[in-house]
């Protein structure tokens, strides 16, 4: 079967315990979390895990319907590229003089619509958002003039189609009170 | 003669509501609530508030000190599969807790519900290294269904309420509350409410109409259906929709080893156990039925064997209750998602009552020659030395297939799968998922007091007994009437077997040199009894079902007997070998 990336979303309540336990389905099944990314949802009191990772279709629907049996998760979707709106950060620090000495610098900055978030006397900081491709493309061009620091977010995405999670709690809700 | 303190006259029902209590009291009130009246554990320092209240209500609230947190664990699991309630059991923190991981891993596999609770270090000492201090909640979170750390005396109630409701609904299972000791000491406003449901959580699915539908549409086209019945029958109540449902369909039914007492061994559509040392016809009709029917099953790997060429030819439905379980092993045509009980409901109306004489047939013709080549060896053997099958035999014989058989793991085990007979539900007791050697003798501990008015016979071999043999303590200091036999042979038999027929003989580490476990149990104060020959062997079995005590039977048998049919490891149900 064809290995490829999968975005999972999965809808939570706000436990502590929780990242434990979804980290270890992957662990148990030795599939890698290419990356991982936890925060607050559009509802209140729910959390949403961004988790990509790379392997089959089947496996990745085992997972969820592993991760979707935790007793503290409401929901959990996977969804393959195309399907949803993603995103990746990083950040670039870099030092400051390469800004004057190294023209070429400029050009890349413009050229990838970059954000300059700080310069100081010594360094700047680029931050850069875009697809995982764009993000190693600039660290391709940057890297023969010298990267102080790198870091890149994990994947954050939401789906094209609906993840109808307010319905699925409102529904919850009415058959807890009936 | 008995006196009746004030806390006694509240009743199991009547909580102080409202009052202001220690955490530790608040526990007790939460247990009395839930309907315990049993607990199996082991005090220490992080636990002892709560010990101090057990103290306070004994009357009400019975604590065994079992003599080793796992043996708490295997009790509670035993309490809870022959009872159908929530098996207890508490510890210390640290080692007592890290004692408990195996007893939750086997409850975990097997769905066992159970609650586990912990004492903690204080939580001002939480993360600091502190005498015995272990991160419980991080080391039991695979191995639990859910777990949880209280760290302040107010949420007690509601995390216990809410422990006991995942325990027990949708596919039972090990809970683990951790509880600090500040938590067991701190004061709070005691107010105990039921969990009734989990927002995130959704136990109970029911079956599609378009799905049981499906199902019964092509159970009826069936000409070669089958079924095979998993735990999920007994955990869901489901024995007569099952019974019903075999008998409608006149479909042939084989089961799991945790299935087993499902469907009564005498029934004549039970044509026996599937999986590596199950049956020969059920295994290999596997691969020739047109539909296979699993009711409460996972298809585990000791049932398929290689899942490459498992039941190929079949459509498949199944019955299960947990969505993780649907397509996880082996892909299926029908999933009826939902209790056994309600599924199997639903599905009787509209099956069409039939009988399948020519398909039977194959099941007799393959019992034939697994009996002429192997059972008839077992139970009735010729030769000079003891089966383990033959004291099977005895004690479905002694015990008019009534006794609870609680097995450990290994040879014994199998041949205690294979042969024990039942009349009743809840009658097999054994580790299946998890395999723990150990297991037995705790387990028929709890089995015991779980049906105090069955005859419950623990059947353990000489390696496993050894593992937990100091819960003879319990036996004894309780008089627990519980049956002990051990079919001795000297080896790790299984593993034995392996090495014979796998590595070239070299038995490695197998063999095993006993004490004298007649002399042990006397220690105990048990009445204990060995038979080495034949002649001996009914009239052992007879005193040893009609002792109203605690009575240990050990019994040498051959040494290198092999226990057949078996799947070897990897390869087909179909290609099953019968020795």
């Amino acid at each position: 079967m064809e290995t490829k990336y999968f975005t999972i979303s999965v809808y939570s309540e706000n436990n502590v315990g929780l990242l434990n336990r979804i980290s270890g389905i992957f662990l148990k099944r030795h599939i890698n979390i290419e990356s991982l990314n936890v925060s607050k949802s559009e509802i209140k009191d729910v959390s949403k895990f961004t988790i990509v990772v790379f392997t089959t279709e089947d496996w990745t629907r085992k997972i969820v319907q592993q991760i979707e049996k935790q007793v503290e998760v409401i929901k959990a979707y996977y969804h393959e590229d195309d399907e949803i709106i993603f995103q990746d950060t990083a950040l670039f620090k870099i030092a400051s003089h390469l800004l004057f000495d190294e023209r070429q610098i400029q050009n890349i900055i413009k050229a990838s619509h970059a954000q300059i978030v700080t310069v100081s006397r010594d360094f700047f900081v680029l931050a850069k958002t875009g697809r995982r491709h764009e993000i190693e493309d600039m660290y391709h061009q940057l890297e023969p003039y010298g990267i102080m620091q790198f870091v890149r977010s994990g994947r954050i995405a939401v789906s094209k189609e609906a993840m109808p999670i307010r319905e699925l709690l409102a529904e919850i809700e009415e058959k807890q009170h009936l | 003669m008995e006196v009746v303190n004030s806390k006694q006259t509240q009743g199991a029902a009547q909580t102080p509501k409202g009052m202001k209590i220690s955490g530790a009291e608040a526990l007790i009130h939460c247990l009395l609530a839930e309907g315990v009246d049993l607990i199996y554990g082991y005090p220490g320092g992080a636990i002892m508030p709560v010990y101090d209240e057990l103290y306070k209500f004994q009357d009400r609230l019975t604590h065994i000190l079992t003599r080793h947190e796992q043996g708490a664990t295997h009790a509670a699991q035993g309490y809870a599969r022959v009872s159908g309630k929530v098996g207890v059991a508490m510890a210390t923190s640290g080692p007592g807790a890290t004692n408990l991981v195996t007893g939750l891993a086997d409850a975990q596999i097997d769905s066992t519900p159970m609650v586990c609770i912990t004492g903690q270090v204080p939580r001002h000492l939480l993360g600091s290294d502190a005498f015995q201090e272990t991160d419980i909640v991080g080391i039991s979170t695979p191995v639990t269904k859910w777990n949880y750390q209280i760290t302040k005396a107010s949420e007690i109630p509601e995390i216990i309420a809410k422990a006991f409701y995942i325990a027990r609904s949708g596919r039972p299972g090990p809970v683990l509350v951790d509880i600090t000791k500040n938590a067991q000491f701190d004061a709070l406003d005691f107010d105990y409410t039921p969990c009734t449901s989990v927002r995130s959580y959704h136990p109970l699915p029911v079956a599609t109409e378009e799905s049981v539908e499906a199902a019964a549409s092509l159970i009826n086209r069936a000409k070669k259906p089958f079924i095979i019945f998993g735990q999920g029958v007994i955990l869901g109540e489901a024995e007569e929709e099952l019974e019903a449902f075999v008998e409608k369909s006149g479909i042939p039914a084989a089961w799991t080893i945790l299935g087993h007492s499902a469907l009564s061994s005498d029934h004549p559509l039970n044509v026996g156990m599937v999986g590596m040392h199950g049956n020969y016809g059920p295994n290999v009709l596997t691969n020739e039925c047109d539909v296979l029917i699993a009711i409460g099953m996972r298809f585990d790997d000791r049932v398929t064997g290689n899942l490459d060429t498992y039941a190929k030819q079949a459509k498949i439905i199944h019955l299960e209750i947990d969505p993780a379980e649907i397509d996880k092993n082996v892909k299926v045509d029908v999933a009826l998602l939902g209790d056994s009980k309600d599924s199997l409901a639903r599905l009787l109306p509209k099956i069409e009552a039939k009988s399948h004489p020519q398909w039977l047939k194959e099941f007799e013709e393959k019992h034939q020659i697994e009996y002429k080549q192997i059972i008839e060896r077992d139970l009735y053997p010729t030769k000079e030395g003891l089966t383990m099958g033959e004291v099977v035999r005895g004690i479905n014989e002694a015990s008019g297939e009534k006794a609870v058989i609680v097995s450990d793991v290994g040879q014994h085990q199998m041949i205690a799968c294979r042969y024990a007979r039942f009349k009743q539900s809840k009658s097999n007791i054994t580790s299946g998922g998890l395999g723990t050697m150990g297991f037995a003798l705790p387990a028929a501990i709890g089995a015991q007091m779980g049906a105090p008015e069955r005859p419950v016979v623990a059947v353990i071999g000489d390696g496993g007994y050894q593992m937990t043999i100091q819960e003879l303590g319990v036996i004894y200091q309780h008089q627990l009437p519980v049956k002990i036999v051990v079919l001795n042979n000297d080896f790790l038999g299984m593993v034995r077997q392996w090495q014979q027929l796998f590595f070239d003989k070299r038995y490695a580490s197998t063999v095993m040199v006993n004490p004298d476990f007649v002399k042990i149990a006397e220690g105990y104060q048990i009445k204990a009894r060995r038979v080495e020959k034949r002649e001996d062997l009914n009239d052992a079995i007879a005193e040893m079902m009609a002792s109203e005590e605690p009575y240990f039977l050990e019994v040498r048998v051959e040494k290198e007997d092999n226990v057949f049919p078996m799947i070897p490891s990897g390869a087909s149900v179909s290609d099953i070998r019968l020795s």
